[in-house]
């Protein structure tokens, strides 16, 4: 019966490797053919920055307004999302009663599973009802995405702002209620500052999922050369979708290269929101558990 | 067990809104799909060929394709997967499992279409001059959705495997098993129940993946006869027939699609659900 030892060993070994190396050969591959896109003309092209920036002057062969379209999404979709998810997160860690608790974690287990391509889909379905019934000139745009974004993102912030308040230490409450705080005072002025950052860690992995996500923003209003987002109600271009875009329609080289130069731009971010987020759960549990031991 | 709480009233009207739009979500979609069962008997939704121009809109072929693709995506990444988790507590080079979770923690945050532009541009074309054909395939999504699926598998796996390494490590240590020994006859056997439930979840996630099928399956709506065919899922199909051809049959079918992506999605969910419950209570 050594040889079972012996297979997992090897299984074990070949997969870390394979992992490994395969991801330092996508990292080289897109870094080499990335890098020399990085320069200045990648965001703004020819265009004057100040008025690309601000959207006087159309860029016609740089990525900003797909990254203005993506930050667009990522205010909007947080705006839409934060207070829900957080509320709905305390309430589910320190009101609920069992029977809720129960009913409503299922209900939010289910949305997390839901594939985001199917996401888009209800997005559409939902446009298309409302021009059917009360908005006959709707059509697909940021807003739409947005909300169908938050949808998506909702379970992930609700799960981390609960577990950020369960993980607290059940003398903290105690200590509150002791010194006669109402519940709400303790979860303004005790609970939820100490939970601060792991909820806004919780928050800014939501925020990477918004901003890596394509296939919502492929069926609720994306497209490839919209410009500088014009508006709430009006379409839009997106980095995720750009590179989608370059990968299946690119004309020359130089726009392949654009394509690489925004690959890196979108991983930068969401390395990014990736690390921070890391950082303050640390930080929040280096102050509750490590210091205590 | 603190006594009953009353809570101020916006945040529990804030719940009760969350709880009723998801609940629409799913009305809205599964409304949608059994609308189009209804309205297209006479297109054979269910039937084997995708051909709008003789008016067939036979879905079989994506669903065929989704299940295909995501099982052997399964196959491949989960069992990467299991090295992988036995790799992070092996114990004989811990700088090395440092290194490899660092990677993994990494890759979870990688967008998917970054997996898909990058095989677009390296592993297409060593497919195709090896193997031959466009290079757009079952096989290469296969190998991709694999890879992108294993951080998931690999952290549930792993969650569970430090858990219980370290309930009876101890133990097994003073009857002088080594790290490898422990790990292959004490904890895998232990944790089966969760074995199948990063299965269940790495299926869900590769059923549900969009952008990988659509950049690097090819696409036909076909039933596959070799790893080297061009395939169709279920998700590649809804992202490329968007159509507002508000009766057609293009539209019955994207709705059909989503419904049946939700009702799988919902069956992964709820199973994963149920054994973590049993495995809570045992």
């Amino acid at each position: 019966m050594r040889c079972r030892e012996r297979v997992i060993l090897v299984v074990s070994l070949v997969s870390g490797f394979l992992v490994c190396v395969s991801v330092f050969i996508l990292m080289a591959f897109l870094l080499r053919r990335g890098l020399p896109a990085l320069r200045g003309d990648l965001l703004f092209g020819n265009t004057p920055v100040m008025e690309a920036i601000l959207g006087l002057k159309p860029v016609w062969d740089g990525i900003w307004p797909a990254m203005a379209g993506t930050l667009g999404l990522l205010i909007l979709t947080m705006s839409f999302a934060i207070i829900p998810g957080v509320g709905c997160g305390i309430f589910l860690a320190c009101y609920a009663t069992p029977r809720q608790k129960e009913g409503l974690g299922l209900a939010v287990d289910l949305l997390a599973g839901i594939p985001s391509i199917v996401m888009g889909l209800f997005g559409f379905i939902l446009i298309l009802f409302l021009r059917r019934t009360f908005l006959p000139r709707g059509t697909t745009c940021m807003l739409l995405a947005s909300f169908c974004l938050a949808l998506l993102v909702l379970p992930s912030l609700i799960a981390s702002t609960v577990s950020s308040l369960e993980g607290l230490p059940e003398e903290l409450s105690l200590t509150a209620e002791a010194l006669g705080f109402s519940q709400g005072q303790a979860l303004r002025h005790v609970l939820l500052p100490a939970a601060g950052n792991g909820i806004l860690s919780g928050i800014m992995l939501a925020m990477g999922r918004t901003a890596e996500d394509t296939a919502v923003i492929m069926l609720t209003g994306v497209v490839a050369n919209a410009g500088f987002p014009a508006g709430l109600l009006s379409k839009f271009e997106a980095l995720p979708f750009f590179v989608y875009y370059t990968a299946a329609q690119y004309a020359d080289q130089q726009e392949l290269t654009r394509g690489f130069g925004a690959i890196l731009v979108l991983l930068l971010l969401s390395g990014g929101l990736l690390l921070g987020s890391w950082y303050l759960q640390r930080k929040l549990e280096l102050r509750w558990r490590g210091e205590r031991g | 067990m603190p006594p009953p709480r009353r809570s101020q009233l916006w945040i529990r009207s804030l719940a009760l809104g969350v709880g009723g739009v998801l609940a629409s979500v799913f009305a809205f979609i599964m409304f949608s799909a059994l609308e189009a069962l209804a309205r297209g008997r006479g297109l054979s939704l269910f039937g084997n060929l995708w051909s709008p121009g003789a008016g067939q809109f036979g879905i079989m072929p994506m669903i065929a394709a989704s299940l295909l693709l995501s099982l052997s995506a399964l196959a491949l990444g989960w069992t990467v997967s299991l090295g992988c988790c036995c790799a992070l507590h092996l114990r004989t080079c811990p700088r090395l499992s440092k290194l490899l979770m660092g990677i993994l923690r990494f890759m979870t945050a990688m967008p998917t279409v970054v997996y898909g532009f990058a095989a677009v541009f390296l592993l297409v074309p060593l497919i195709r001059s090896a193997l031959g054909g466009s290079g757009f395939c079952w096989f290469t999504a296969g190998v991709v959705l694999a890879l992108q699926g294993v951080p998931t598998m690999t952290l549930v796996m792993d969650g569970a495997m430090a858990s219980l390494e370290k309930e009876t490590g101890i133990t097994s240590a003073a009857l002088g098993f080594t790290p490898l020994q422990h790990l292959v006859w004490v904890v895998l056997p232990s944790m089966k129940p969760w074995l199948f439930s990063a299965a269940v979840l790495g299926f869900g996630r590769a059923m549900g993946d969009t952008l990988i099928p659509t950049m690097l399956a090819g696409n036909a709506p076909q039933f596959p006869a070799s790893p080297l065919d061009s395939v169709r899922t279920l998700t590649a199909h809804i992202s490329l027939v968007l159509s507002s051809d508000m009766g057609g049959g293009e539209h019955l079918s994207l709705m059909l699609s989503g419904g049946i992506l939700l009702t799988i999605s919902l069956l992964v969910s709820l199973t994963v659900r149920y054994i973590s419950f049993r495995g809570r209570r045992r």
